[in-house]
């Protein structure tokens, strides 16, 4: 199969393209001095003491950002075999494209209108 | 490559997906930390990329690596992280638990009995006959007689999703 | 002799020379994938001496000048200090995700390299969806990062990782959106037909604003300045990799230097027409297609070197600000006006036949309306966003103006 014999490819990147970058991480582990004492591995707050577990105050911003993210990222991905096709196709394609592309720059408008897209 | 009469490459790497998939499955529903819980569901995604690779859908498998470990896996994992308290779970939330599980499993049973065992064994075609390649996807896409109106609802879909997230999540002033 | 991917050019040789097919098969895999991973690595080396060298001239110093050569053996004495640093782990970090993210990040840049074409008979693979793949495996990198903050158990960390997360994928969406203009004008996802299609006129002549959205959005991705708030060291305290240190913290770093390396490559084989050269003499010396690519990558990469140490760097709100309401709707439009283009010219007919498609002066028409459209969509938004400008500053004084009336009693 044509097919697997590419994807064997990128399946042979994917097992051994975390390997070379492992080299040097574990050559280190190898070659490095290990003195760990209790000081040198506290968390690093600028010299001060933690106090407390880590967790960040729940910002909504982030997620919004990563709502708008993902509409945007499908809406890119049924742009991608309409963007293929386009140049065998006719007008009729374009204003499809255009209705898609239209209504999802609407939602676009709305968070901008409702200050959703501010970094407060 | 050939180990025996049924060891193809194929059902090699269709193996390997299957342990990636439901190890991944796995370790989602029994791992006590929320953070490692989302890190073993974009292992599952990535199984299931494998299968569409398999299936021959190349385009498929981009996309389920981009939108769902891409975008949807990067939103779990800011959920988890952001919720105070979810590395250590340590009390079990639900008393009725066996009930739940017994429910679950006949509702499988029932899902592997009506829908697999009847289609096992038919395998080869590809399901549709218009659409093989992905090119041929972009022109299914838009053509009049397919599946432009579905195409146009789908963007509905998004932007009444995104509105609906805007007015639920923003602080109302 | 077949030629185009190493499977086709080691298997046969190895199955001439007595080996199993299969195994041979195999076998060219494996070295096919060890030359394509281990070779920005290498190139990486090279980038650490060139970026300090350029940056320290232009900041009227010298740079690395004493080891080696002019400083040309510096990287190596790098890799050799960080090699025997000792590797400190935070109480309370996850060990194992604390160990993959650099690992995740570094492949993540490596997993690009196996699509690109890097003359017109060498490419790793000539995958089908080439275009969308490269999108897909940068979205690791994004996941690297989580992973490291994440890890780290550091409220610093975590902070400076969520900016970093918001900043990557809101740049994802116009670098997505521009990418669509070269497939749609090749009419394929794969690169090296992207490439072959610019055999007539550079997609960087046909569409300059996807172009220069490409560039910007590819800058955003890999936190090259001015959108480099991943290493604002002097603001958030080196932000989500703190607290790695020693060869990790070489592999975060040496990450970023080979995205930006990719990037240009990338610029090149989209815009640039990538291994096609001057009256086809690649096709005779296919070497020739490796050097063409690598001197349009370093053309754009110097270009990001000089942005990196001219512009100062924006603030986060800037930043998603920039994106937001400047980026996204310029691509939208950018989508749609060459789209429209597109078939103005194919109605008008003054498309380049199939024929004719390879041809330099048959692709002149199309590519000037094209470029006109661009140029014009391009003047408007500077347009509409100087006047917006000027409303702005026009207000901020009014406002200002009458302050000082009443005051100074």
């Amino acid at each position: 199969m044509e097919i697997l014999n590419q994807w064997a490819f990128i399946g042979m990147f994917f097992l051994l393209a975390p390997i070379l970058p492992a080299v040097p991480i574990l050559l280190a582990a190898v070659i490095s001095p290990k003195k760990p004492n209790a000081i040198k591995q506290a968390t690093y707050e600028c010299g001060v003491e933690t106090v407390g577990d880590t967790w960040v105050q729940f910002k909504v911003q982030y997620y919004l950002y990563g709502l708008i993210f993902l509409i945007f990222d499908v809406e890119m991905v049924f742009l991608f075999p309409w963007a293929l096709a386009y140049k065998q196709l006719d007008f009729f394609a374009f204003l499809a494209g255009l209705l898609f592309i239209f209504l999802l720059s609407d939602a676009l408008v709305y968070a901008w209108r409702k200050k959703v897209l501010e970094w407060v | 490559m050939n180990f025996g009469e049924g060891l193809t490459p194929e059902a090699f790497a269709f193996g390997l997906f299957t342990i990636l998939t439901l190890g991944g499955a796995l370790g989602v529903v029994t791992s006590l930390n929320l953070v490692r819980a989302a890190i073993w569901l974009m292992l599952t995604l990535f199984g299931i990329a494998g299968y569409f690779v398999l299936l021959s859908a190349p385009f498929l498998a981009s996309v389920q690596v981009l939108v769902y470990i891409g975008a949807i896996g990067i939103l779990f994992s800011f959920a988890v992280m952001l919720t105070r308290g979810m590395t250590n779970l340590k009390e079990r939330f639900n008393d009725q638990w066996w009930l739940a599980g017994l429910a679950a499993l006949t509702a499988f049973v029932l899902l592997m009995v009506g829908v697999i065992v009847p289609a096992f064994g038919n395998s080869g075609a590809p399901v549709s006959d218009q659409v093989t390649t992905t090119v041929d996807l972009g022109v299914a896409l838009v053509s009049g007689n397919q599946y432009v109106l579905p195409f146009e609802v789908a963007s509905l879909l998004l932007t009444a999703a995104m509105i609906g997230a805007i007015v639920i999540a923003r602080e109302d002033d | 002799m077949q030629c185009d991917n190493i499977i086709n050019t080691l298997a046969p040789c190895l199955v001439q020379s007595g080996w199993n097919g299969d195994l041979a098969n195999f076998a060219s895999i494996f070295l096919g994938v060890i030359i394509l991973a281990t070779f920005p690595l290498l190139v990486t080396i090279v980038l650490i001496w060139f970026e300090r060298k350029f940056a320290a001239r232009i900041q009227d110093r010298l740079g690395p000048n004493r080891v080696g050569p002019f400083g040309l053996l510096q990287p190596f004495a790098d890799v050799i200090k960080l090699l025997g640093k000792e590797d400190i782990t935070p109480a309370g970090a996850d060990k194992l995700i604390y160990n993959i993210a650099p690992v995740m990040m570094v492949m993540s840049v490596l997993l690009i390299w196996a699509v690109v074409p890097l003359s017109p008979i060498h490419v790793g693979m000539d995958l089908e969806i080439g275009a969308l793949y490269i999108i897909s495996v940068a979205s690791f990198g994004t996941l690297s990062v989580i992973f490291a903050s994440w890890s780290s158990n550091n409220k610093y960390a975590l902070l400076g990782a969520f900016r970093v997360v918001a900043q990557l994928i809101s740049y994802e969406v116009p670098l997505a959106l521009s990418l669509l203009i070269p497939v749609m004008l090749a009419g394929s996802m794969s690169l090296v037909d992207i490439t072959q299609a610019q055999a007539g006129m550079w997609f960087i002549f046909v569409a300059p604003l996807s172009a220069i959205l490409f560039f910007i959005s590819s800058q955003a991705e890999t936190g090259r300045a001015p959108f480099d708030l991943l290493e604002a060291e002097s603001e958030l305290v080196a932000g989500f990799n703190i607290e790695y240190s020693g060869m990790k913290f070489a592999l975060f770093f040496a990450g970023e230097f080979m995205h930006v390396f990719t990037n240009g490559v990338l610029m090149a084989v989209l815009f640039a027409g990538g291994y096609i050269g001057f009256g086809g003499l690649e096709n005779s010396i296919p070497l020739l297609g490796i050097v063409f690519l690598f001197l349009k990558a370093s053309v754009f990469y110097m270009l990001s070197l000089l942005i990196r140490n001219a512009i100062p760097r924006v603030r986060i709100d800037q930043l998603m600000n920039f994106n937001w309401k400047f980026l996204v709707p310029v691509s939208i439009v950018n989508v749609v006006m060459m789209a429209f283009l597109l078939k103005v010219v194919q109605a008008l007919g003054i498309a380049p036949t199939p024929e004719l498609a390879n041809d330099f002066v048959a692709n002149i028409p199309q590519t000037l309306v094209l470029f006109a459209g661009n140029v014009v969509l391009g003047l408007l938004v500077m347009n509409t966003v100087s006047s917006r400008i000027r409303k702005e500053r026009l207000q901020e004084s009014a406002n200002r103006a009458i302050v000082p009336m009443g005051a100074g009693d």
